[in-house]
Order: structure tokens, then C-alpha cells, then sequence
């Protein structure tokens, strides 16, 4: 199967005569050759991956046992929006800082499509200043090439610094019924609407309360 | 009736072209894969518009599949050796040179300590089997083996980057509870790996 064909039989006999050329043909039978490229061909396609996987990256504050919970909440509370993570994609909102004493804030459900958490963060953040859409601008920029990157960062990093007392704060809270892929969405979002301060933090009894409320009605 | 002439001419034809793409494939291809182990789970990662490479090595990574268990790997041949000798003195369990080799040579895998040696004499049918049968690296704070990993892992390579890969629908308290062993650990600064996921609706 695999042998050359050289088109001669046993070559050689006719010794007698002019010495010609051998009429030989040149080809030689590919067909084994190409099957093996194919062959190497298919596996290699199908075992490459092209896209490699990203990576979020995120700073967890450092442990500090020293700090008691109230240190720890040392937020602007009419700042703080609070997002409760839970189950089936559902996703809890409410502002400021819960006080046991007082009526329980109201919490709105909403969810995790453009529509939903996106539209608030971004309408809360053009609420707090107009400078958002800069951002926007500014992003535009760089991807037409009219911005250097280290440009933008500067300005970003800037105008974060100026803004920090006055600017959205997310507080975001996934529950025990969450999974990993709302806290990701959660974090995804935060980066999409340019809030520039959040925190992952764990419900506390207060929420899951107010949680619990809500799913009932 | 005169006979109808077969035609003469050979049926095969000209392949060379077609060989000469086939091999050219062949060899692009080759040159970009490249070959990883086989990982010990399937993880479905959620997606996001984060736009970060993961680098190839100097990674230490802790996996989540879905049924929350839990999975270990770190870069590095020597390290890996090392990091299993140490976790080996720890919980009193002797490892032999060959096992030490095929430990350095795999992906993650997520057996605790006293399946350990088992696991690593076991074909690769067998060990599957085992994989499915235990419930990954213990976490909880009483025998927090997760812990002892990444403590050895960080005294023999400080400077690896520290990556969480959780599935999808992997549940946040288990999520929560790595989160909170690498921050009593002293890492504070981690990546989440997720899958490309095309930007924002303009």
C-alpha cells in the first residue's frame, strides 16, 4: 500500500541495445501522505483553543480584626447603594444603611440584563455628576486611537480622586442562594458603568430579613 | 457498432496543491498549540468584559467545579515537588520518588491529603473513578487543607499570581469561604478567570 511506484518491474534485464533513458515516471503516490497531513491536520484543529481565558482582577481589603463592624461601615449612607445577590438571578437594591430601630428601606428587585441593574447604576451615576459621560468620551477616544492609554488612566485615576466623597459607592452583597456567575455579573457591571468604588460583602441578618420580606409579597 | 473508447487518461489528479495546504495548516496549527494535562474537573466559567490575560506560568490556581468542590494546581515542576513534600510532612504521609514525579506532571486535582497516595499510583482510569468519589480539598476550618496548600504554595513562590476559577453555577458561600482562606493567608489582590464575553451593547 504504502510502496513508490517507479513504474519500472524489476528493471534492469534489458541490457542488450542502447543504453536509453528510463522511461520511469517521476510521480509518486501521495495518497498516503495526504491521509497523514489530514489526519495531523484534524487533530491539531481540534485540539487547539484559541481564546484564552481572562481574568478579572480584584483587591480584597486586608483583614483587619482590630476594626469593629461600625468602623468597618464608615460609609456615606446617601452613597451607598446596597445590592443583595440572591437566587434565580434576582437581584435586591436599596440605599443608605439599614436601621433596625427605624422602618426598613424598601427593596426594589430587579436583574442582571442591560435594562435592569445597568440602567440604575448608570442613572444614578449621571446623577451624581455630569462628568460621567467624560468617561465615555474619553473611552471612545482611545479605541479610535485619538488617546494614549496611559492618558486615559491618568485622567480616570484623576477624576476618581476628585470625585471619591461625592460618587456612588456600591456595596455588593450576594447571599448564600447566589452563585459564583451573579458575583462576576455584579462585578462585571461595575466595571461596564465606571463605578469606581465597591466593596464585596456578605449580607447580614438585617438584609436577609428584608430578603425574606420581599420574597414573600 | 464500434466500440465505445474508455477514456485513457488517468483518473487520479494533480494533489500537490491541496498537500501543500494540508501541510501548511498542519504546520500553523502546530506551532500554535499547545499542550496542557487533562484538568481534573470541567469548569463552566461565567463570562465578562474583562480584557486581562491569564499568564501560561508562575499561576497558583484554585478551582471550583459545580458540585463546589474544590481543586488545586500550581505552576512549575520544582514547585509542585516541593510544595507536595512539605504538605507530605505535614499530614505524615511519605510519598516515593515516583509518585513525587507523576504529582509534578499534573494538572489540578482536588483529593485530600489521605487519598493523596492512592491518587497518585492509580491509572488514569482509576483515578478519575477516585476524583469523582471524593469531595475535593477539604475547606472547612476544621481540617482546612485548602489552607496548607496555599500556605506552602505562597512560602515557595511569593510572587505567583493567585487565580480563582469557579463554574457558573458554583455557589457563593463555597466561593466566599476561598475568598476568605486567601485573605487569612495574607493575598489580598486575586483574579477571578473568566471567559471573553464581547462588550457592552453600544
Amino acid at each position: 500500500m504504502a510502496d513508490v511506484n517507479t513504474g519500472d518491474d524489476g528493471g534492469g534485464k534489458k541490457k542488450h541495445g542502447k543504453q536509453r533513458a528510463k522511461k520511469s515516471s517521476t510521480r509518486i503516490d501521495m495518497t498516503p501522505m495526504v491521509d497523514l497531513g489530514f489526519l495531523l491536520l484534524t487533530f491539531f484543529i481540534l485540539t487547539t483553543t484559541f481564546n484564552k481565558p481572562q481574568a478579572m482582577e480584584i483587591n480584597m481589603p486586608v483583614k483587619d480584626k482590630d476594626l469593629t463592624d461600625e468602623e468597618k461601615n464608615k460609609v456615606p449612607a446617601e452613597h451607598t447603594l446596597n445590592l443583595i445577590l440572591t437566587d434565580n438571578n434576582v437581584v435586591y437594591w436599596y440605599f443608605g444603611v439599614p436601621d433596625p430601630n427605624k422602618p426598613l428601606p424598601s427593596l426594589t428587585k430587579t436583574n442582571y440584563t442591560q435594562d435592569g441593574i445597568r440602567k440604575l447604576l448608570i442613572a444614578e451615576n449621571n446623577k451624581r455628576h455630569n462628568m460621567f459621560n467624560q468617561i465615555e468620551i474619553w473611552k471612545k477616544e482611545v479605541s479610535t486611537g485619538k488617546m494614549e492609554e496611559a492618558d486615559y488612566k491618568e485622567k480616570l485615576k484623576a477624576f476618581r480622586e476628585e470625585n471619591k466623597l461625592s460618587s456612588l459607592i456600591v456595596l455588593i452583597k450576594p447571599d448564600k442562594e447566589s452563585n459564583y456567575k451573579n458575583v462576576v455579573d455584579a462585578l462585571d457591571e461595575m466595571a461596564i458603568c465606571n463605578i469606581g468604588s465597591y466593596a464585596l460583602l456578605e449580607t447580614n441578618d438585617i438584609e436577609n430579613q428584608m430578603v425574606q420580606n420581599a420574597n414573600t409579597f | 457498432m464500434p466500440k465505445i473508447k474508455m477514456p485513457k487518461n488517468s483518473p487520479s489528479i494533480d494533489m500537490t496543491p491541496m498537500v501543500d495546504l494540508a501541510f501548511l495548516l498542519v504546520t500553523f496549527f502546530m506551532l500554535i498549540s499547545q499542550f496542557r494535562a487533562e484538568e481534573a474537573a470541567v469548569i463552566d466559567m461565567p463570562s465578562s468584559v474583562s480584557d486581562l490575560k491569564i499568564p501560561d506560568k508562575d499561576i497558583m490556581m484554585i478551582l471550583v467545579d459545580k458540585e463546589d468542590h474544590v481543586f488545586f494546581t500550581i505552576t512549575g515542576q520544582e514547585t509542585r515537588r516541593t510544595v507536595l513534600e512539605k504538605m507530605g510532612e505535614k499530614y505524615g504521609v511519605v510519598f516515593e520518588e515516583d509518585q513525587l514525579v507523576e504529582f509534578s506532571n499534573m494538572a489540578s486535582f482536588g483529593v485530600p491529603m489521605k487519598e493523596m497516595k492512592e491518587y497518585l499510583s492509580a491509572g488514569s482510569t482509576d483515578r478519575k473513578k477516585l476524583q469523582e468519589k471524593s469531595a475535593g480539598i477539604p475547606i472547612d476550618s476544621l481540617s482546612c487543607e485548602l489552607c496548607d496548600w496555599v500556605f506552602y504554595g505562597r512560602i515557595n513562590a511569593p510572587r505567583f499570581r493567585v487565580a480563582i476559577k469557579g463554574d457558573q453555577v458554583s455557589s457563593y458561600p463555597t466561593i466566599r469561604r476561598v475568598m476568605d482562606i486567601l485573605q487569612d493567608k495574607k493575598v489580598n489582590k486575586f483574579n477571578l478567570i473568566t471567559n471573553m464575553e464581547s462588550g457592552p451593547g453600544e
